[in-house]
């Protein structure tokens, strides 16, 4: 028989204010207000959380481990991106 | 053309050197079946898991308790949906999982198929299934597909209460007059050997164990895990006053473990078949739910298309 | 009546309330419609339970007789309890389960606003803190009532029987007796036929958008603060307190 079972969205969750919001697991809703209400029952049962977002899931793109190489070494070589790169003279605190 | 060989070589070289295996990585299709397989019927155990006990919220003997159990079976709700979540991440349906579970297709813990016939077999089921339950999944919790182990990482932080709540309720069963500490040993008579069932049958009888321990998805064997819940469960026994029925059970200085006689796999073997006291019960009343809550779904359905016709 | 015995009174009705509703919904663990949905209507169980516990809690006090949460929930029987009638209406389906949600905490939320400010201190510290969860009964059944009132025909006719139900049991909510008509004297309790048109405003305009009619002219069936009650609560309760009753030395 048909049993549809909603579309999937994705629950994020901050649990203090200031924190990143972080991918706690997934919800099936009809709609967003709904996903909403079932993210907060299901990842917030124990104050898990100040804040939700719920994003539909065919609406994440993620990069492919195929890309990773491309994508990711490139950052990986570029020291002046970091303070260790730059002298201080001595001291001085910066 | 992809080079599968090459990808399974590499594949196996990531399991080897323990990193963790994420949903769009590649993976031999056999894991990814055996994964599906694996995670479902752990995530329709959870599900089919409320039923016992929530045969006995309604009954629950006092209002504190009453809360407890129902924190504790809304619980095993979450966790089915956690982990119908991470299945989800491999590829998997949900709606098609849970019809494989409703046409038996789908097997789930043969542990669920025995009947709660008293309010101490809550206290039991939390104390025994539970205890079981957080064995196996503290193992599973560093298995070698990410969002299986966090699952379990989040589901074992919330069971820790689940345990302690079973054994505080054959604890104060215990306490209390000589008919209530009857109904305590009764339900451990009737729990301990279908637990000892759970973790699956004898190494040497277990078809899938070789492959799923290759592949750092199972971290330890059935038998090792049995073994680990009867060592950490029998001293907490012996503390209430409860005794195993086992007349074999007892321990082995030399190896420090406990050694317990033979488990009747006839028994188990007939369960997971389907004729355990209680397999039609659980499986209609989910199918049941299923059914009865269609209409329901499909209203939601219906609303939030109007609605976005609306806005559109 | 001393005003401890109006204080107790009251308390009864309000713990026995909650505690009848929670139960209905605690009925629903196992078999809810979708998993996320078993989980939302615990979440509201666990809160109503817990009110009940808290109030319960304080009518023993009140009332001085060693008393606790426990005593009187299962050792009353029907003719004792003072819920309201709409309570404890069978679940039927979900579009009655949450209809009777929908009426009840929108009832509940206009009563417990004013209870925050109740010149008892305990009343209103437990109206304060149970209003949060209120909030969000009204919001999630209000939710659920959109979308079968105005979802498919089957989820319509399904929300517009079931209103047409249990819309006569919606006077009890309001129907003061002398325990109200003192309490409020004393800025205890508050006085309901107030509350009446807010509330009955509020639940038209959700019925509306949610293409359901209220009916009209409906015979109304009261007589919940005397204990008069409907045939379904004593079943309830038979189920409910059969375990205490049966071993009334266990410790649990």
């Amino acid at each position: 028989m048909e049993t549809t079972q909603w579309n999937l969205w994705e629950v994020f969750t901050q649990e203090s204010p200031g924190d990143p919001h972080v991918h706690a697991g997934s919800v099936r809703a009809p709609d967003a207000e709904i996903a909403l209400q079932n993210a907060r029952d299901v990842y917030a049962r124990r104050g898990e959380a100040v804040n939700l977002w719920v994003v539909p899931t065919e609406y994440i793109t993620a990069s492919t481990p195929e890309d990773q190489g491309a994508f990711f070494d490139p950052g990986n070589d570029k020291a002046y991106r970091h303070p260790n790169f730059y002298k201080t003279p001595d001291g001085v605190k910066l | 053309m992809e080079d599968i060989p090459a990808l399974e070589k590499k594949f196996e070289e990531k399991i080897a050197s323990g990193i963790v295996i994420e949903p769009k990585d590649w993976m031999p299709e056999r894991y990814r079946k055996q994964l599906i397989r694996m995670m479902s019927q752990h995530a329709h155990s959870e599900v089919v898991g409320m039923l016992p006990e929530g045969n006995w919220v309604t009954r629950a003997p006092s209002l504190r308790r009453k809360v407890g159990l129902l924190a504790k079976v809304q619980d095993e709700a979450g966790h089915g949906l956690y982990i119908y979540s991470a299945t989800e991440t491999l590829g998997a349906d949900r709606a098609k999982l849970v019809d494989d579970l409703h046409t038996g297709k789908a097997k789930y813990s043969s542990i669920f198929n025995y009947p709660t016939l008293t309010w101490a077999d809550i206290g039991a089921i939390g104390w025994l299934v539970d205890g079981a339950a957080i064995v196996n999944q503290t193992a599973l919790a560093k298995c070698s597909y990410g969002p299986y182990a966090r699952a379990m990482i989040r589901i074992c932080k919330e069971e820790s209460f689940h345990n302690k709540q079973g054994y505080e309720i054959l604890a104060s069963l215990m306490k209390g007059p000589p008919e209530q500490q009857k109904m305590a040993q009764d339900s451990i008579n009737r729990w301990w050997w279908p637990c000892l069932m759970m973790f699956g049958p004898s190494d040497g009888a277990s078809p899938n164990s070789e492959e799923l321990m290759r592949w750092k998805v199972k971290r330890y064997t059935n038998d090792e895990l049995r073994q680990r819940f009867i060592d950490r469960t029998i001293p907490q026994a012996e503390h209430i006053g409860l005794t195993m029925p086992d007349p074999d059970l007892k321990y082995n200085e030399t190896t420090r473990h406990y050694e317990f006689g033979e488990i009747n796999w006839e028994e188990f073997n007939q369960v997971i078949k389907g004729n355990g006291p209680c397999n039609y019960e659980r499986v209609h009343a989910r199918k049941d739910a299923d059914e009865k809550g269609l209409w329901v779904r499909e209203a939601a359905e219906a609303y939030a298309k109007k609605k976005l016709t609306m806005n559109s | 009546m001393e005003i401890k015995d109006l204080i107790f009174n009251y308390s009864l009705r309000l713990g026995d309330s909650s505690l009848v509703i929670g139960h209905r919904l605690s009925e629903w663990c196992g078999h809810g419609p979708i998993l996320e949905e078993d989980i939302a209507m615990t979440n509201l169980a666990l809160d109503l339970v817990g009110q009940a516990r808290t109030i319960l809690t304080y009518a023993g006090e009140v009332e001085e007789n060693d008393r606790t949460e426990d005593s009187l929930a299962y050792y009353r029987d029907e003719r004792g309890y003072r819920n309201l009638l709409l309570v404890e209406q069978p679940n039927g389906d979900f579009a009655m389960t949450m209809i009777r949600q929908f009426l009840f905490s929108s009832y509940q939320l206009l009563l417990y606003e004013k209870l925050q400010y109740s010149k008892d201190k305990t009343i209103a510290a437990f109206a304060e803190k149970s209003m949060k969860e209120v909030i969000y009964h009204v919001r999630h059944s209000s939710k659920w009532i959109l979308r079968l009132g105005d979802g498919t025909a089957e989820s319509h006719e399904r929300a517009q029987n079931v209103l047409n139900q249990l819309w006569r049991f919606t006077d009890d909510l309001f129907d003061g007796d002398e325990v109200d008509a003192e309490l409020t004297k004393l800025g205890i309790a508050t006085d309901l036929s107030l509350l009446k048109p807010v509330w009955f405003e509020i639940v038209k305009k959700t019925f509306d958008e949610a293409t359901l009619i209220i009916p009209q002219g409906e015979w109304m069936i009261r007589g919940s603060r005397k204990g008069i009650h409907t045939e379904h609560l004593g079943f309830m309760l038979a189920e409910m307190q059969s375990l205490p009753r049966a071993y009334p030395d266990a410790k649990w």
